[in-house]
C-alpha cells in the first residue's frame, strides 16, 4: 500500500504512526502521573473521594515543619555511606581485574553474580543470614572466635539495622559498579599507560595520575546513582524489616508509600514525592556543575 | 628484591579477591545447604553444615504446593513474554524514527525519554495507581504488562548506537528497488538490530522477573502472584520454617542464575553500553 506513495509522504506517516503509541505510553505512565502528583500535592485528597479539596502549600509546610518526616533521611544516610564504600571496593576490584591476572574472568563473573539475583529472594536470604539465634553470620563470627559479636541482633538494633540493610545493598550492587568501572578502564587508551611506564611512573602514581582521572566521568555517574539510590531506597527494608524495629529502618520512600496507601493521605504523600524529585534534580545539577568545571580545566 | 615485592602485591590481590568471592557466595551457600534439610535436621544441625542428602526434595515439593510457586512462574512468564514482545516492537520503532529521520520534534522526544529517567517511579505510583484503576487493569496481568512496555532511555540509546552502524546505503538501495519505508524497517532495520534486542531481552527479563513493587501494588489477588509476591506471601505464612523458605529462595534464584552463566557476555555488554557514555 505504500508502494506508490512518495517517500516524503511515507516519512510523515511512519513518523506519526511509529511514535504515537510509544509517546502515548510515555505520556500516560510517566508525565501525566508526574503532573497529577504536582496537583495532588496542593490538595488533601484521601485517594478515593471525588472531591480533592485545595489546600495550597499546607502539605509542603507540613513536610518541612514535621521533624518526623525529615528524620527518616537519617536512615537513608546509612545507604549513602555504604554506597560510597561500595564504589571504593568496586574501583579497587575493577583496577585489579583490568590488569593481567590469572582467573580474572572467573572473579568478574562471581563478583557480579548478586546483581542478577531476585531482590526479594536476596532480602529473605539475608533475613536468614542476619537472624540472631539461627543466623549463619553469628555462627560464622562465633567460629572465627569473635564470640563477642556473635549474639548481635543485626536487624533488631536501632543504630545497626540500617547499616545491616545497606550492606545487603552493597553485596548486591558492588559487582554492577565494578563491571561499569572495568569497561571505563578498558576505554582508556593503552599507550597512555605505556608512556607513563617509560617515564618511570610507579604503579601508585599511575593509579592516581592516570587511571582515576580518566575514570572521573564514570565515577561521577556512579556516585549520582549512589546518592539517588540512597534517597530512593525502598524494597529492602520494606521486605525485610517492614521498617522496624519501631520504625528505625523506615526510609523516606517507604514513608511516602505508607502515607498514601496506608493512611490515605495522598496529598501529603504527593508533596513528599515532589520534594524527593527536587532533591534528585538538585543532586543532578550539582553534579553537572562539578562535572563541567572539571571539564573546562 | 623487586621481584618478591611484586609477589606480595599479587598475594594481596588474590587474598582480597578470595575474600570478595567468599562474601558473595556465603549467603547463597547457606541457603543451598539448608534448603535440603528436613525440619528436624534443620533444628538440630548447624546452619553452615551440609545436609545429610542433596536428594531430599521434600522441601521443594512442599514449597511448590503450599507456596503456589507454579502459578507464580506461569504468571511472570506471561508478563515477560507479552511485555517484552511489545516493548521490543515499540522500542525498535522509536529508534528507527529517531535514528533515520530528521524532524523538528526529534530532540524534544529524545529529551522526554531522558528526563523521564530522573522521575522516581516508585513515588509517582501514587498517581499511576488511579490511571491503572480507571483503565480497568487493576488486579489483572494487564497492569504490569502495560507498565513494562514503555521503552526507557537506555534501550533507545542502545538501539540508536546499532542503527548508526547500519549503513544508510542499505536503506537507499532498497528504496531504489521500490521498497517502502515500512518494509525497510521490517526487513532491514529490525533484523539487523537483533544483537541489541538479544541483550535487551535478557536484561529486561531479569529486571521484570526481579521486580517486586509493581506486581505487589497492582495484583494483590492471590491467583495473580508472581515469583516475588508469592515468595513474600509464603514467608508471611511460614515465618519460622527457614528450611522451607530457603528452598523457595533457591527455586526463585535459580532461573536468573542459570540465564546469567550461559549468557553473561550479553549481560555485561548491556550493562556497560548503557552506562559508559
Amino acid at each position: 500500500m505504500f508502494g506508490t506513495m512518495s517517500y516524503n509522504k511515507q516519512k510523515t506517516i511512519i513518523i506519526v504512526s511509529f511514535l504515537t503509541i510509544p509517546l502515548l505510553l510515555l505520556g500516560v505512565f510517566t508525565y501525566y502521573p508526574a503532573i497529577k502528583l504536582i496537583y495532588y500535592s496542593f490538595t488533601n485528597w484521601d485517594g478515593y473521594s471525588p472531591e480533592k479539596p485545595w489546600v495550597g502549600l499546607a502539605n509542603y509546610r507540613e513536610v518541612f515543619s514535621n521533624p518526623d518526616i525529615f528524620k527518616v533521611f537519617e536512615h537513608n544516610f546509612a545507604y549513602f555511606v555504604m554506597g560510597v564504600v561500595q564504589n571504593i571496593i568496586a574501583i579497587y576490584f575493577a583496577v585489579i581485574l583490568s590488569n593481567r591476572l590469572r582467573g580474572k574472568n572467573f572473579f568478574r563473573i562471581l563478583l557480579f553474580l548478586p546483581y542478577i539475583m531476585n531482590g526479594v529472594a536476596v532480602a529473605f536470604m539475608f533475613g536468614y543470614v542476619f537472624d540472631t539465634t539461627n543466623g549463619s553470620l553469628n555462627l560464622l563470627l562465633g567460629n572465627l572466635g569473635l564470640s563477642g559479636l556473635s549474639q548481635t541482633s543485626w536487624l533488631g538494633t536501632e543504630g545497626l539495622v540500617n547499616y545491616s540493610l545497606a550492606s545487603t545493598g552493597l553485596w548486591r550492587f558492588m559487582g554492577y559498579n565494578m563491571v561499569i568501572y572495568i569497561a571505563s578502564l578498558q576505554a582508556i587508551p593503552r599507550d597512555i599507560f605505556e608512556a607513563a611506564k617509560i617515564d618511570g611512573a610507579g604503579s601508585m602514581q599511575t593509579l592516581w595520575r592516570i587511571t582515576l582521572p580518566n575514570m572521573k566521568p564514570v565515577i561521577q555517574l556512579n556516585l549520582f546513582l549512589t546518592v539517588t539510590g540512597a534517597l530512593e531506597v525502598f524494597d529492602l527494608p520494606f521486605v525485610l524489616t517492614k521498617g522496624g524495629p519501631a520504625g528505625a529502618s523506615q526510609t523516606y520512600v517507604q514513608r511516602v508509600v505508607e502515607t498514601a496507601f496506608a493512611y490515605n493521605n495522598y496529598g501529603l504523600a504527593s508533596a513528599m514525592s515532589i520534594i524527593l524529585l527536587f532533591f534528585v534534580v538538585f543532586v543532578l545539577l550539582i553534579q553537572q556543575l562539578v562535572l563541567n568545571r572539571g571539564g573546562n580545566k | 628484591m623487586g621481584k618478591s615485592k611484586f609477589r606480595v602485591i599479587d598475594i594481596i590481590k588474590y587474598l582480597t579477591l578470595l575474600v570478595g568471592v567468599f562474601v558473595v557466595l556465603f549467603p547463597p551457600y547457606v541457603v543451598l545447604v539448608n534448603a535440603f534439610k528436613s525440619t528436624d535436621e534443620f533444628n538440630t544441625s548447624n546452619s553452615m553444615a551440609l545436609p545429610k542428602s542433596f536428594f531430599n526434595m521434600d522441601n521443594f515439593l512442599t514449597v511448590f504446593k503450599r507456596g503456589h510457586l507454579l502459578s507464580g512462574f506461569g504468571n511472570i512468564l506471561i508478563i515477560i513474554v507479552v511485555a517484552l514482545a511489545l516493548n521490543i516492537l515499540f522500542g525498535t520503532m522509536v529508534a528507527y524514527v529517531l535514528g533515520r529521520f530528521s524532524f523538528k520534534l526529534k530532540p524534544v522526544i529524545f529529551g522526554a525519554y531522558l528526563v523521564a529517567t530522573i522521575i522516581p517511579s516508585i513515588t509517582t505510583q501514587v498517581a499511576t495507581f488511579g490511571i491503572i484503576k480507571s483503565l480497568g487493569l487493576y488486579n489483572t496481568l494487564g497492569a504490569p504488562i502495560i507498565l513494562y512496555i514503555g521503552a526507557d532511555v537506555i534501550q533507545i540509546i542502545l538501539y540508536l548506537q546499532f542503527i548508526r552502524n547500519i549503513p544508510v546505503d542499505l536503506d537507499e538501495s532498497a528504496m531504489v528497488e521500490g521498497a517502502s519505508l515500512f518494509k525497510i524497517y521490517r526487513s532491514i532495520i529490525f533484523p539487523l538490530l537483533t544483537p541489541a534486542t538479544a541483550t535487551l531481552v535478557i536484561l529486561k527479563t531479569i529486571s521484570i522477573y526481579n521486580d517486586m513493587y509493581i506486581p505487589y501494588l497492582y495484583m494483590p489477588k492471590q491467583s495473580l502472584g508472581v515469583v516475588t509476591t508469592v515468595l513474600m506471601r509464603f514467608q508471611g505464612v511460614d515465618t519460622a520454617d527457614w528450611n522451607l523458605i530457603c528452598a523457595a529462595i533457591l527455586v526463585i534464584l535459580l532461573p536468573t542464575v542459570i540465564l546469567y552463566f550461559f549468557l553473561q557476555k550479553y549481560i555485561f555488554e548491556g550493562v556497560t553500553s548503557g552506562a559508559v557514555k
